[in-house]
């Protein structure tokens, strides 16, 4: 499975809608995920790539891991499996 | 002064998933205590608990439920769910705005502490599920019967270890009584049943490897169990309005202070509290006729209840029939209280009076009719049922048929 294909079904899960319908430009707001919905799929992601999200749900804005949209996500997942595995 | 009513009855415990089958097994005299179901049962010197049993929380709850919904919150809304559909109230408005929620526990949600300690300790986990605090947290179940049915009135969970549930619905009847508010939703839950949670309780080593035979001059230790109880109380005029089934009058209800030990239990303080509820209640020694003990199955507790309940009623203490539950569902811990409060309306309501089962030789320090073995049929008016916790905090409630 691609990065791209597994950040998504965890967003897929959490907003309990198909796959299909989580695309790049999408917002979490547009999925209806809500802050512990957030939390929880960074959650899930840390856990499905053995990464370190550096994320503060006082402050998202503040936060280097990028939440606007599943494309961005999906992006600042790879950068930290690039930037964490070495 | 208001009086107060329960309108409906919730539970889920060793000897039944609701009211219904958990009042047919204590009429049967039937065991809910049998061999732990838990990880490493095999490291435990105490094999035994009266664990609920043929449960799948799959089936009353979907995934972001259960992520969110410890054991003992489960058991909770479970058991709110069946004493509100008793009830057949909801709410909306100014009734939503002038009812509430005062539950017990004890532990919490001490399953979920247990599995993420192991986790990070012994499986080396650096990570843990992000809801773990608000699904260990002793108000959880509290909160999520106060989200679900939209209960916007004071809601709070008191923990006074083993008598919290009682003290819990002391708490929902005073706030009735004195105008706070005009439903209650009350009652209290337990559920640590594993391994962390019976290891500790080993400790104590007040714990029974066989079975809880309460006033038996053989037993030998507590048995813990699990489960819920929840009730509506109701403020009496809310409840004549609507032509609500009343299933009994919260006539009175006293705690007191042993002010002594920590875990070792006091006659006087015991006393106190039973006589108490009785002038709480306005109730004569000899209007009651049945007494659900604390009844815990140690030595210590048993021969000190009796002495107490023998001191506050004199003579009548002989007329009295007295018996602990805990022997057939185990002790619930901050959820026994209400289990057990489903034996008081059992008395009242149908005439039955709940066994002590496991009774096999009689204790000249607990010389009472503690209905040994077999249920007894008898007409009762009044009830009171009994809790006295470690830390020496003792609550007792008064039941009058209505």
């Amino acid at each position: 499975m691609t990065i791209d294909t597994e950040v998504r079904q965890i967003i897929a899960e959490q907003a309990l809608l198909d796959i299909s319908d989580v695309t790049a430009e999408k917002s979490l707001e547009d999925l209806g995920i809500d802050s512990l919905g957030l939390v929880e799929s960074i959650f899930a992601i840390e856990e499905a790539f053995d990464i370190n999200v550096p994320f503060n749900a006082n402050d998202p804005q503040a936060s280097d891991f990028d939440i606007s949209s599943v494309g961005a996500i999906v992006k600042a997942v790879e950068k930290l499996i690039q930037d964490q595995r070495g | 002064m208001r009086r107060v009513v329960i309108t409906g009855a919730g539970t889920i415990n060793a000897l039944g998933h609701d009211v219904a089958s958990t009042l047919e097994a204590m009429r049967e005299g039937r065991c809910g205590i049998g061999r732990l179901d838990i990880r490493d049962v095999d490291r435990l010197a105490v094999k035994i608990g009266g664990q609920v049993t043929g449960y799948d929380e799959h089936a009353h709850f979907n995934r972001q439920q259960i992520s969110l919904y410890d054991r003992f919150t489960q058991f909770t809304l479970l058991a709110a769910d069946q004493a509100l559909a008793q009830a057949g109230l909801s709410f909306s408005g100014a009734l939503s705005d002038r009812s509430g929620v005062v539950l017990g526990t004890s532990g919490g949600g001490l399953n979920t502490q247990d599995e993420n300690y192991r986790a990070v300790y012994e499986d080396g986990k650096n990570r843990v599920h992000p809801f773990i605090v608000p699904k260990l947290m002793n108000n959880a179940a509290a909160s999520h019967v106060s989200m679900q049915h939209n209960l916007r009135g004071p809601s709070f969970t008191v923990a006074t270890a083993c008598a919290s549930s009682n003290h819990a619905m002391g708490q929902a009847f005073a706030m009735i009584r004195g105008g706070m508010a005009d439903v209650m939703i009350t009652g209290g839950s337990e559920s640590m049943l594993c391994f962390g949670g019976v290891k500790a309780w080993e400790g104590l080593r007040v714990m029974s490897k066989d079975a809880c035979r309460p006033f038996s001059a053989t037993r030998n230790g507590m048995v813990q169990g699990e489960g819920a109880g929840v009730f509506v109380f109701e403020e009496y005029d809310h409840a004549r309005a609507r032509g609500a089934d009343i299933l009994a009058e919260v006539a009175g209800f006293a705690m007191t202070s042993d002010a002594s030990d920590i875990v070792t239990p006091s006659k006087q303080g015991a006393g106190r509290a039973i006589a108490g509820a009785l002038h709480d209640a306005k109730l004569n020694a000899w209007d009651v006729g049945y007494i659900n003990a604390h009844g815990t199955g140690t030595a210590a507790n048993d021969k000190t209840e009796c002495a107490a309940v023998a001191d506050v009623f004199g003579a009548h203490a002989d007329d009295l029939m007295i018996s602990s539950t805990k022997s057939m569902h185990g002790h619930l811990i901050g959820g026994t209280g209400a289990v057990e409060l489903l034996a008081c309306l059992m008395a009242l309501r149908d005439g039955v009076i709940a066994p002590t089962i496991g009774y096999e030789e009689p204790d000249p320090e607990c010389a009472l009719d503690v209905v040994p073995n077999i249920a007894r049929d008898a007409k009762v008016t009044a009830t009171l049922s009994n809790a006295f916790a470690f830390g020496g905090l003792n609550a007792v409630i008064a039941l009058r048929s209505i």
